[in-house]
This record gives structure tokens, sequence and C-alpha cells, in this order.
């Protein structure tokens, strides 16, 4: 071939002999530029609203560098120590350098987190700090007349746990789990172990409701789809009702209907068929949290089904029936899989906002009706146990993630129809 | 023709959504074995109503349905056997073509082997055996239809129903699907009933044409018949074009009337669809059945006309003229000398024979 064009050599050159690479890019910055500018406002949003909270609550969820930027030099003589031999008067002498070096605020705050590693360090270490101007050396004496819980080598061993400026302790927690001085992990007493069953409870519940979402709306949303429009109009302003009502007027209207005394059991119990010792607990307990979820979730469910049934025309049904498929294997084989994606969503969308849930179940869940969502509010608004109510959000953000990771590999992401 | 050969008979059939009005009055039609019956109107005559009572997707007001002499009103859709082509096709979305074309003989229990075989056969007769593994939007429209007719005969209906099948397609992929749902339907020897608002194509297509204006079936006849002899001044006008004029009847004499027209002249036509004297009465005459300057005496209508428009055609001159006070004749002139003479302005004799000049109801 002697002949091969030009173009197969060299680049590409316009008309007016600038490769055609660099003219078509000049052409499409300003269009670019316009793109930027277009997503600026959603962008910064985002990055304030979620980014950023996000990359907080990750970095809190490790976070352990406050302590040791208080006591430096305790953990320095800490590292010499061989942790058998009796705390020497060095190792004294670097807590009172490092108490006096800090602040109030820094101590208190760096005394809580050590009440992690030891219950008693907070109380420790206050007394100590209200001593500590009228301190004399030698220290270990001044120490130990101060407090006598000193001379416990718990404490100094305890300080293993917190040497390290990222710490995977508060995920260890969140799981009942933890780590003994030695920094291995070990399980909790038996006695304190709280975080597995409600992690476990957590999921129990967010898959029944979301079962029972997908019972109860699918033929809602079936009836929506298909029933005359000023009919649907209706049933569809019945199934937004709970968006429109407050939460607490809908709370209190369930304990009106679910109570020992309420509306179901009397109306059971006038019908004859519980007697009345036998009434049905179905609030301040596990049911009473699966059913309320289930009444304020159902929407979630309904809508993202709803809208995907809505654009299945009724010929596929006719089709079928034509075909020579009863209406019963019509509809299971020609319409239920093309609502796949709305089934799909709707369930990805109820299992995520149970799985996080805590309002209903604060209120209506008695002991056994919590979930994972009310303890991250605990440690968050009580305890102030922020580092663990960190890792808890991170555990349920991760949950979530793996979620999708699994829709997507089974259905697929773009398949999803959220409405 | 017996009623064995019958394969459909609708039976004073009545239907009625709202129970105000009737979309389908007293519909009485019988569909014969290999017949192709093309069911054609105007939008909302009631054509698609007639085909999903036939389907059994819609139940009859009143009258009975029968399919081979078998009253089939209670018999539910799937249990009818009928082949369909929907107008959007209703290709199952989530399934193959092979796999939709599988579906009908799966719900029949037929054994996987055979069922292999039959989609090929089909997917091969409408010369689509490559692609038994697409989707159906990866297919064309003209595609997409090919495979909703395949799809209708895989499990070898002997009525196959079609509802606009065509209507989404553009015009030459119509004429090639026309031409080709007709071979099919030639080979097979199948009972085709076919919706279409499109006269060219039920023209081309059909054994007997059945025309539907407003729940009434006006005429049914084989196409050529509807052409040449329309019943009613809807068939005239709906089916090809035609010259109308509307009169009184003055003169009756059995075979003929003379019909006397708005500026008093009198035209002889023949006696189709109209009473006696006194009654109204809309004349129907065909463009191409027009002569310019008959011989004097040679047929029985002759007027004067003049020449308004001439628009050239190849093989004809298609002329406007305004003859009896109406500015919308049609004159179909031959291309041939005549027109050498013929320009716009130009007044000359036109006339048509009694023949082909029909009086027919005064509708509209
Ligand atoms: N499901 C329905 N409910 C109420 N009225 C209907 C229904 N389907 C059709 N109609 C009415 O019945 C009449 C006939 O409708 P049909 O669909 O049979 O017309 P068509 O001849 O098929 O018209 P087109 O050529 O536009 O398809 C129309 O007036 C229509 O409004
Ligand atoms: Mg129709």
């Amino acid at each position: 071939m002697s002949t091969a064009p030009a173009t197969v050599d060299g680049p590409l050159i316009t008309a007016d002999g600038i490769p055609l690479k660099e003219s078509l890019q000049k052409s499409l910055r300003r269009s670019k530029i316009r793109a930027v500018l277009l997503v600026a406002p959603p962008l910064l949003f985002l990055i304030f609203l979620f980014i950023i909270p996000i990359g907080n609550m990750l970095t809190r969820s490790v976070d352990d560098k406050l302590i040791n930027e208080v006591f430096p030099n305790t953990f320095e003589a800490f590292e010499a120590w061989d942790k058998v031999s009796e705390p020497s008067e060095e190792m004294f002498a670097a807590v009172y350098q490092d108490l006096k070096a800090a602040s109030k605020t820094e101590i208190g705050k760096s005394s809580v987190r050590m009440n992690y590693a030891k219950p008693g360090w907070r109380s420790l270490i206050k007394v100590t700090a209200r001593k500590i101007k009228k301190m004399e050396p030698p220290y270990k004496e001044a120490f130990l007349k101060a407090e006598g819980r000193w001379a416990d080598t718990e404490f100094w061993l305890s300080l293993g746990i917190m040497k390290d400026k990222r710490t995977m302790g508060y995920y260890l927690n969140a799981v009942d789990r933890t780590y003994d001085f030695d920094k291995n992990v070990i399980h909790v007493d038996e006695n304190r172990k709280v975080y597995n069953l409600l992690w476990w409870r957590t999921i129990q519940v967010s898959i029944i409701v979301t079962l029972a979402c997908l019972l109860l709306a699918y033929p809602v949303s079936y009836l929506l789809a298909t029933l005359p429009m000023r009919i649907a109009n209706l049933l569809m302003i019945c199934v937004l009702m709970p968006f429109w009502t407050s939460l607490l007027v809908r709370i209190v209207a369930w304990m009106i209907m679910l109570q020992q005394n309420g509306v179901v059991n009397d109306t059971l119990v006038a019908a004859g068929i519980l007697s009345d010792e036998n009434r049905l607990a179905m609030m301040y307990n596990f049911n009473g949290t699966v059913i309320v979820m289930t009444q304020i979730l159902l929407p979630f469910m309904i809508l993202p089904i709803f809208s995907v049934m809505k654009t299945i025309p009724p010929s596929y049904m006719k089709a079928a029936q034509n075909l020579g498929a009863t209406p019963t294997l019509a509809f299971i084989r020609v319409y239920m899989p093309q609502t796949i994606p709305g089934i799909g969503a709707g369930c990805i969308l109820v299992f995520i906002v149970a799985i996080g849930y805590y309002i209903t179940p604060e209120l209506v869940g008695g002991k056994d009706g919590r979930l994972i969502g009310n303890m991250v509010a605990y440690h968050m608004q009580r305890s102030l146990n922020w580092g663990l109510a960190a890792a808890m959000g991170t555990i349920l953000l991760i949950v979530i993630l793996v979620l999708y990771w699994i829709y997507d590999k089974i259905i697929g992401i773009d398949n999803m129809k959220m409405g | 023709m017996s009623n064995n050969d019958h394969l459909v008979r609708f039976v004073d059939i009545q239907k009625s959504y709202d129970g105000e009005s009737l979309v389908v009055k007293n519909l009485n039609l019988d569909v014969a074995k290999g017949e192709f019956l093309t069911m054609l109107g105007p939008s909302g005559s009631g054509k698609t109503t007639c085909l999903m009572m036939l389907a059994g997707f819609e139940p009859a007001t009143h009258g009975e349905i029968y399919l081979n002499e078998q009253p089939i009103n209670k018999v539910p859709p799937h249990k009818r056997g009928i082949g369909m082509v929907f107008q959007n096709y209703a290709l199952f979305p989530h399934m193959t073509v092979a796999e939709n074309l599988a579906f009908p003989l799966e719900v029949r229990h037929m054994d996987k082997s055979e069922r292999e075989q039959r989609v090929n056969r089909a997917l091969d007769m409408v010369q689509l055996g490559a692609f038994g593994d697409r989707r159906p939007a990866q297919l064309s429209g003209g595609q997409a239809q090919r495979v909703a007719v395949a799809r209708s005969l895989v499990f070898d209906p002997d009525l196959v129903l079609m509802d606009e099948p065509l209507g989404a397609l553009d015009k030459n992929l119509r004429e090639q699907m026309q031409y080709e749902i007709k071979h099919i339907h030639e080979n097979l020897g199948l009972t085709v009933v076919y919706v279409t608002h499109d006269q060219s194509e039920a023209l081309t297509m059909s054994n007997r044409i059945a025309v539907f204006d407003d729940g009434i079936i006006q005429q049914c006849a084989p196409p050529e018949v509807l052409y040449e002899e329309p019943e009613n001044a809807f068939c005239a006008n709906f089916i090809g074009e035609n010259n109308r004029f509307l009169g009184e009847v003055k003169e009756d004499n059995g075979d003929t009337v003379k019909v006397e027209i708005e500026n008093h002249a009198t035209v002889v036509a023949k006696k189709v669809n109209v009473g006696g004297v006194g009654d109204r009465s809309t004349l129907s005459l065909r463009p191409e059945r027009v002569t310019v300057n008959p011989e004097p005496g040679s047929v029985p209508n002759i007027f004067s006309g003049l020449a308004e428009e001439l628009i050239y055609l190849g093989d004809h001159i298609r002329t406007r003229f305004t003859v009896l006070g109406h500015d919308d004749f049609i004159v179909k002139i031959p291309n041939s000398a005549v027109h050498a003479h013929l320009k716009e302005g130009d007044t000359v004799n036109i006339g048509w024979n009694a023949e082909d000049c029909r009086a027919l109801d005064p509708s509209d």
C-alpha cells in the first residue's frame, strides 16, 4: 500500500493547520467551564453536608490523638517501664509534668477517654489534678498520698491500650469486644455484653420490616397502578398520609390501637377470640417496633414499586394470556419480573432507613424493642462517647455499602428505579 | 359457502363500556376459514373493541361470538388459542426474542427440543434466525414487528388477530411488511382478522374488508367490489376518491334514476341505495370514470366544465373542474393526446355513464 492516507501517520489537522485534538479541546473548554459552574452549588452542598461529616465520623471512630498529646511524658515513661516491677519515681514525675502542663479541659476530656480503658481513671485523675499544685518531689509518695489507687499497677498497665494515636478500640466495643492490657482482642464480660444483641436485633427488625412492607406494598401498588385515576388518587392520598401527620400523632394513635387496653385488644376480647387475661402485648416491645416501623416505612416501598408498575402497559398481561398463560401465570412470569427494579429499590430504601431508625423504637420499643440506632443516639447525646457512636455509625455505613454492592452484583444498580 | 366453513361468527353483538352509549351496534359478521378479513374504519369506530371481544379481553354486552361453531363468550382468553399481534407488539422486555417465542410453547408444556425446533422455524420464517438472543429493546421497529408476528404464529393458531400492526412503521417498511404478512397468510393457510385505518393497506392485503363507522359495519365486501360498487355514501367517500353531488330523485326508472341537483341540472344515475321519487340522494362518481369531450349522445350525462387546475402525475393528469356549480370536481385524464389541448381556464364538455354514477343514501 503505497498510498496510505496521511491521517494514519500524523495527527489530524484542521483547515487552519492546528491539530484537530487541540482545537477540539479549545471548543470544549467553554462548555466544560459552564458545566463546572452548574454543578458547583450542589457539589459544595455535597461536600459540606455529606463528605466532610462522613470523613469526620470516620476519623473520630479511630482517633486516639488527644490523650497522647496531653500525656507525652507519661507514655514515654510507660514505654521505658518493664511492666512487671513497681512503677518508679520517674514515671510519677512524668505524670506530674503532664498534669501540670495540661489545661483543665484537656485533663477532663482525656480522663474520660482513659476511663473507657479502665474504669476508675477519671476520678483518679480528677482527684490528683486538684492537688497537683501543692505537690513536691518525690512524686511517688505525693501521688500515693493523694490517691491510694496509684499503687494499683492495673492503671499503669491500661496505658498500653491508649499508647497509639489510632485505635480500633471503639469498633471492638461496638461488637462487644475490647483490648486487654497487652492489646489482644478479648470478649467483654458476659454481663456487659449489649451491642451484639442489638446489632442482631436491628438486622432482624430491618429484615422483618422490609419483608412486611414488601408484602403490604405490592398489592397496594398494583391497585394504585391499575385502578381508574380518580380512585387511585384517593388511595395515593391515604398512602402518603403518614408523611403529612406528625410522628408523635402517629405514635399516639398506635398507642391507642395497640396497648393492653387498646382498640385491637378490646376488639379481640369482645369478639371472643382472646380471653381477657391473654391480651396481646403489642406495644413497648419488639412487636411494637416492628408494627409501627412497618407502617411508617410503607410509603418508601410503595412509591418505587408503584412508579415502576405505572410504566408497565396492560398489553403485556393481555399478550401473555393471549399466548396461553393463565392470569396467575401471566402475572408471575410476565408482570412480576418487570417490577423487580421497583422491588429492589423499595427493599434497599426501607432496609437502609430501618437499620438506622431510632425515634420509633425509642418511643414504642420498650426494653426489647431498642435498636442499634438508639445506642448511637445515646452515645451521642448522653454518654458523649462520640468515638463509639462514630464507630457504630461507620459500621452501619459499611453494612449499607455492602448491601448496595450485593444489589449491584445481583440486579445491577442501573436497574434501580427510585421513582 | 356453508356454515361449517366459518371460523368466526359474530351474532348480534352489541358492546357498551359505560352503559350509556353503544360502541358496537348490532354486529353480524362471519369470517371464513383461510380468509384475510380487514376491519377498516375511522378512529373510534369500534374496530379494536371488536378484536378485544374476539380475543376475550372485553365481554360482549349482548350477543354471542362463535369460534369453530362453539360459543366462546365464557371461554377465558388463555383458552381461546387465538394468535394476536398487538399494536405496540407487547414483546416481553425481560425475555430474549427466543424466550418470547418459547413462552406460548412453555405454557403449553411442550418439551424442550420441540420447543427449540419450533422457535427456530418461526424465526426463520420472518428472517430473524440470528436474532434469538437479542432483547426486544435491541431490535429495530421492523424487526420487533416480525418477532411479534412470529410469536403470534409459533403455537400454530388457526386464527390470528392483528391490531394496526404496521402503524408504527415508516411507509417503505410498511409496504414490505404488508407483503410479508400476506405471504405468511397464504403459505400457512391462516385465517387473519386485521385492523387498520389505512385504506390502501386494506385494499392490498384483504380478501374482504368490513368498513366500520360509528359501531356499524357499513359494508363488507372484497376490495374490488367495495371500490367499484360502494353501497352507501360513507363507503364511497372513505375508500378511494370520489366526486359527489347532492340532489333529489325526480324520476325512477327501475335500474336508473334521474336526480335533480342544486342548479336544476338533471343527472342520470344507477339506482343503488335510494328510495323513490322525492327522496334525497348522494351521487358518487369515481374521477377515472369521467370522459373529457365525449361523443355527443354516447353517454347520458354531458355537462360543460371549466378546467381550474391541472396537475401532471406522469401516467395521468389530475384536473380540477367546476361542474354544475361544484368547484371540486376531479377528473383523472389518462396521459394521451387529449390533454395537449386542455389548459387551465378552458371550458370543455365532460360526461359519464349512468352505470358509473351511483345514487346512494343522502348521509351527511
Ligand atoms: N376501555 C374503554 N373504556 C371506555 N371506553 C372505551 C374503552 N375502549 C374504547 N372505548 C371507546 O370505544 C370507542 C371505540 O373504541 P375502539 O378502540 O374500538 O376504536 P378503534 O376503532 O379501534 O379506533 P382506532 O382506530 O383509533 O384504534 C371509542 O369511542 C372509545 O372511546
Ligand atoms: Mg384501535
